[in-house]
């Protein structure tokens, strides 16, 4: 696994930036007592089992599609994103990246940003 | 908009599940149920302040204070709350402890349960499916994967987290650390020996 690596080199915490984010957007919303961790912990179990079906995840990008497919699950279903709003919002932020120049900060435009 | 690519190449586009991150966030923001500085925080304390150092403190202090290590083993919940490494989730913590005749390891077979405050966030090994089927139907298979042969009349015993229970293995205190003060036996405590994956290391 870090055979390769100096002893001292520090595995990250987060193999990719949208980790750490789905991680803090989970944990924000429990603490706000939008869910008890019991209950995330019960539906994030489920779709790690049926992830897990067909083939043996790995723990790294796999394990966080679960759990970001459990936030969505979670997050439609009491009304605070429902589906196609994450679907508008997810092709807006696919436009931004498309239209900004390479090195400028990514942000909604003005007309999506209402 | 015009927008020429080959003069001005566009931000990278993230992957699919980090738009669909972004898209969550956005809602939440607009909505007042999250605040991206809490998130921020959230993401600089479990990169930069919480990790097995915690752990190794709980543990080099166990194996330096014979009452402190009673409170741990009796109520590790209240004596972690008092150093400050508060479950974030609300769970509680336990102790066990490895002697020359059992050997602990820990394991959540349902997702990723682990004692967030002590260790951090795990290693994706903790996480994937290898480790949570196979430590339980065979622990030693397991260890000798780690590197780690226990003699054979140590028993090895599994713990399989939950919600609401979260596991510290206190490996063995290496021989040759007598003396040693709290800060250099935290030294010898890895991350995979809280698990129980690993031993302490041997004192130089």
């Amino acid at each position: 696994m870090t055979a390769c690596l100096p002893a001292s080199a520090p595995e990250p915490v987060f193999l990719h930036p949208w980790h750490a984010q789905v991680f803090a957007l989970t944990v924000s919303l429990n603490e706000a007592g939008r869910f008890s961790w019991p209950t995330w912990v019960a539906q994030f179990s489920q779709v790690l089992a049926r992830h897990g079906l067909d083939k043996d995840l790995d723990g790294g990008d796999d394990y966080f599609t679960a759990w970001l497919e459990t936030l969505e699950m979670i997050l439609a279903k009491d009304g605070a994103a429902p589906a196609p709003d994450v679907e508008r919002l997810r092709g807006d932020w696919e436009r931004a990246y498309l239209e900004t120049p390479h090195g400028d900060v990514v942000r909604l435009a003005a007309s999506q940003n209402t | 908009m015009p927008h020429d690519h080959h003069d001005h190449p566009h931000a990278l586009l993230p992957p699919e599940p980090a738009l669909r991150v972004k898209a969550l966030e956005t809602i939440l923001t607009r909505k007042g149920l999250i605040d991206p500085r809490t998130l921020d925080q959230i993401i600089d304390t479990y990169q930069n302040k919480i990790g097995p150092k915690n752990g190794a403190q709980v543990v080099a202090r166990a194996w330096s204070d014979p009452g402190f290590r009673d409170a741990l083993m009796q109520d590790a919940t209240a004596v972690v709350a008092d150093l400050g490494y508060f479950g974030r989730q609300g769970e509680h913590m336990v102790a066990v402890e490895n002697t020359p005749d059992l050997h602990n390891m820990v394991v959540c077979t349902l997702c990723s349960c682990y004692p967030w405050p002590l260790l951090g966030i795990p290693p994706a090994w903790y996480k994937s499916d290898a480790y949570r089927a196979r430590v339980v139907r065979e622990p030693r298979a397991v260890l000798a994967d780690f590197g780690v042969a226990l003699p054979k009349e140590t028993a090895v015993r599994v713990w399989d987290s939950t919600a609401e229970m979260r596991y510290l293995v206190i490996p063995m205190r290496p021989e040759g650390s007598e003396g040693l003060s709290v800060d250099e036996l935290a030294a010898l405590v890895s991350r995979d020996s809280m698990i129980g994956t690993g031993l302490a290391k041997v004192a130089k």
